[in-house]
């Protein structure tokens, strides 16, 4: 098991590698510059500010230093927020948004892997086509919709929930970013649960344990672990879709987590800060493909490493 | 005493129009064993499984099963979940799919008495490993944690007995329980049951589509066909004096005859030294481990006209050689020549415009058919390749041939695979081959997922096939009944490597091997069809 931990992380490093490389010159190619105004900068200033971030600097040495940093654990100084480095920016931002992926994506499996069982077991039924339609419309219908159509609902008319901010992350502020982040999780969550129980349901070895004649109990724990490794194997991905989701969710809900720093860091040609985004989700969605795999392994010994 | 009695037992399917059973009277006593016999779609399974209340909720089932004078039919779930596993204990064909991959086996085992004896988990696991002690599963005690895959085709049906057996029932219904296995196995899971059945009084229900089984191991046996009881009676006067025209036929399904012998002087098609096949060994931490040698070292001459009958266990290495010989298996090494070019060194281009000559059929009839092209068109496919000047009509009445060639009516090529028979696909896959004029088929397995009395068919239609063009087969079986009926010489392997090989009548009937002997055993060969 260890073996596997520790080849899996050193496979992870050269992703890891093109993955920054790819977005450092790619970012790079976008016209304009962390500088530029509506009004120019004087010349001299605009020099001035180049050479104290090191713009003036041939690219690949540029590049050189970023690695070199970033071998270090420096993420660089922010462009964009003056006197704050991208590590502080994430080290403010990120409670917030740990907060909000992390509910969303517990309420994703709590309540997903519920209605997919319901489904599996009331096959045909109107309760699970009703599931098939809701988990249609949470997947097609994109988080800026949904967000302001909650607010609108629970905060204006009904007034039972504020319609944004943060204030501490209160359990009344987080309930509609949560449940806006979390709906097309809950929507995959649930058809890759139905499909995991369908399938375990046609196996023969469901067969040989209902003829056992076991209570409703046991043959539960029996569906659910064989269902369970589709689900698991998606929390990567949908690591990676809160990541994206937090974005839109964070703007519209006014919350002060990092997913906006990624659509300013790219406003602003930010370069630090993009691409400090850009390596944090990296290594969010590595690690979380990783713990996937490892709890895949856990619950199916034909996944286990023999070694 | 009557221990279990059907009465007018119907089964049904209204969407898709199928009778599965159709009125099954049958009894059976206290202690006895009784055996089912019928071909695939006779509804035998669907006895068990309509016994057990496990039927798919599209069937609908009428009639009576009574079990210890109590009505089965009917019965709310938790009733009947009382009486299965506990009295009744059910085992399964499948050995590979038929457990829990996720749980290991002593758990599972454990499962029956955890729920209808409310044993602590302790006492279930002492008794799971008793019981693993009881089926004859070596070192207990550590296979108690083991998981499925763990363990061998054998070890898992004997764990799914074990499984059955847990609550001590009185009722054992086993479902084709040797059918997956290997002979030498099969002839020891059916020991074990006949040995469990006395020791503990059991009554056995054991369905099956071999008739040879039944002789070892039941006193009366019911024959089935089409989802109606067609004879019942004590197994040995069903073998000797069979009434029922269907009973006949299963009596008399073993492949007949023998094969002709060939000239000394016919052109070699077919020779190799030193076939290997190299698997990477499982991983030892950061390194490959050492190499797995699936095949080792075997060397074969055929000549046109010649079978090669190649028997072995699963795991023997035999599909192995097969793709070996065929240049498929990239893992492999040493010298194979055909006809009159040596194939070591062609890389694939150079291959393709002889593959033609040396042609494949593969077991199951299912998977190597296209679902999607109709038949017409697999069997034209190769020539599409081989002999692109055709024009698509004259293509098309190349496959039509070949369908008169294998007998099926060549109208049919319209349709597709999904439309035909195991033993009609099977036809197709031949179709397939001959289509090219092949000089050699490597046959793997092809008539192992099919009925003794289909498999009769075939293997007369491999002999005629063979005399009408001079073929060269590679005949891979772990079947000898059929490979007595097609091969001048055998080949058995084990682990890879030859344990004996010599003309077909020397090795099946004075084996000099011990394994051979096993193997030869197991098989129980009819001796009256060795001259036909």
């Amino acid at each position: 098991m260890t073996a596997t931990i520790l080849r899996r992380l050193a496979q992870s490093v050269p992703t890891l590698f093109i993955v920054v490389t790819l977005s450092f010159f790619l970012v790079r190619l976008a016209p304009g510059g962390p500088f530029d105004l509506e009004r120019p900068l004087p010349a001299a200033a605009m020099e001035n500010l180049r050479r104290v971030y090191g713009l003036d600097q041939p690219l690949l040495v540029q590049y050189g230093r970023y690695l070199a940093a970033l071998a270090r654990g420096d993420l660089g100084p922010s462009f964009s927020v003056r006197d704050l480095s991208v590590a502080e920016l994430f080290a403010r931002g990120l409670p917030v948004s740990m907060t909000l992926g992390g509910l969303a994506l517990l309420l994703a499996l709590g309540l997903g892997t519920a209605l997919g069982a319901l489904s599996a077991l009331r096959r045909g039924s109107w309760l699970d086509h009703a599931v098939t339609t809701l988990g249609t419309f949470a997947l097609t219908v994109p988080g800026f919709v949904v967000a302001p159509l909650l607010q609108i609902a629970f905060g204006l008319t009904l007034r039972w929930l504020p319609v944004g901010g943060w204030d501490g992350g209160s359990p009344r502020h987080l309930v509609l970013p949560v449940v806006t982040l979390a709906l097309p999780q809950v929507a995959v969550i649930a058809r890759l649960a139905r499909a995991g129980l369908a399938e375990v349901f046609e196996r023969p070895h469901w067969r040989t344990l209902r003829g056992l004649g076991l209570p409703p109990r046991i043959l539960a724990l029996h569906a659910l672990r064989g269902a369970a490794l589709p689900v698991v194997s998606y929390l990567g991905p949908a690591a990676a879709g809160l990541l994206t989701g937090s974005v839109v969710v964070e703007t519209v809900f006014g919350l002060p987590g990092v997913g906006r720093y990624f659509v300013d860091g790219a406003i602003n040609r930010d370069y630090t800060l993009v691409l400090g985004t850009v390596v944090l989700i990296a290594v969010f969605v590595l690690v979380l493909n990783l713990v996937a795999d490892l709890a895949c392994a856990l619950i199916d010994p034909r996944l286990r490493d023999p070694g | 005493m009557t221990l279990l009695s059907l009465r007018g037992l119907a089964v049904r399917y209204p969407e898709a129009g199928v009778t599965a059973l159709a009125g099954l009277d049958l009894d059976l006593a206290r202690g006895e064993t009784l055996a089912l016999v019928g071909e695939s779609g006779s509804g035998k399974s669907q006895v068990a499984l309509a016994t057990l209340g496990l039927l798919p909720p599209q069937a609908r089932v009428s009639g009576s099963v009574r079990f210890d004078g109590a009505e089965l039919t009917g019965l709310p779930r938790p009733t009947l979940d009382r009486i299965r596993g506990a009295r009744i204990g059910l085992v399964f064909q499948e050995p590979m799919t038929a457990l829990d991959p996720l749980f290991p086996v002593g758990r599972q085992i454990a499962l029956p008495l955890r729920a209808h004896r409310s044993a602590s988990r302790r006492q279930a696991l002492d008794r799971a490993r008793e019981l693993m002690g009881l089926v004859g599963i070596r070192d207990a005690a550590s296979r108690l944690s083991a998981y499925p895959h763990e363990l061998s085709g054998g070890e898992r049906q004997r764990v799914m007995i074990a499984m059955a057996l847990a609550c001590e029932p009185d009722l054992l219904i086993a479902d084709e329980p040797t059918t997956a296995l290997d002979v030498t196995v099969q002839a020891q899971i059916l020991a074990l049951l006949a040995d469990l059945k006395r020791r503990l009084g059991l009554a056995l229900l054991f369905i099956t589509h071999d008739l040879r089984l039944v002789r070892r191991i039941a006193e009366r046996t019911a024959v089935l066909h089409a989802g109606r009881l067609v004879e019942v009676g004590p197994t040995e006067r069903l073998f000797r004096d069979p009434r029922a025209p269907e009973t006949r036929d299963l009596v008399a399904a073993e492949p007949a005859g023998r094969k002709g012998p060939v000239p000394g002087t016919a052109p070699v098609v077919l020779a190799a030294r030193g076939v290997t096949v190299a698997y990477p060994g499982p991983r030892r931490g950061w390194r490959p481990g050492p190499p797995r040698l699936a095949v080792d070292g075997i060397d074969l001459t055929l000549r046109a006209g010649q079978t090669l009958g190649v028997v072995g266990e699963s795991g023997s290495g035999k599909s192995s050689l097969g793709r070996a010989l065929l240049r498929l298996e990239p893992a492999a090494h040493g010298l194979v020549r055909f006809e009159d070019r040596d194939l070591t060194r062609l890389d694939r281009a150079a291959l393709r415009p002889l593959r033609r000559g040396f042609q494949p059929v593969f077991q199951d009839p299912m998977g190597s058919l296209s679902p999607r092209l109709t038949a017409g068109e697999i069997v034209a496919e190769g020539l599409r390749v081989h002999e692109p000047h055709l024009t698509a009509a004259s293509r098309d009445a190349r496959a039509a041939e070949a369908f008169r060639e294998v007998r099926l009516d060549p109208a049919w090529r319209h349709r597709f695979p999904h439309a035909f028979s195991g033993g009609q696909r099977q036809r197709i896959a031949i179709a397939r081959a001959l289509a090219l004029r092949p000089r050699l088929v490597v046959l793997d397995e092809p008539t192992s997922a099919l009925d003794r009395t289909v498999q009769r068919d075939i293997v007369a239609l491999l002999r005629e096939l063979q005399a009408a063009h001079g073929l060269a087969y590679v005949f891979i079986s772990h079947d000898l009944a059929v490979v007595r009926a097609l091969a001048d010489t055998v080949l058995v392997l084990r682990h890879g490597r030859e344990v004996e090989r010599g003309p077909t009548d020397r090795v099946l009937e004075s084996p000099r091997e011990a394994y051979t002997r096993a193997l030869v055993a197991a098989a129980d060969l009819d001796p009256g069809l060795a001259q036909a």
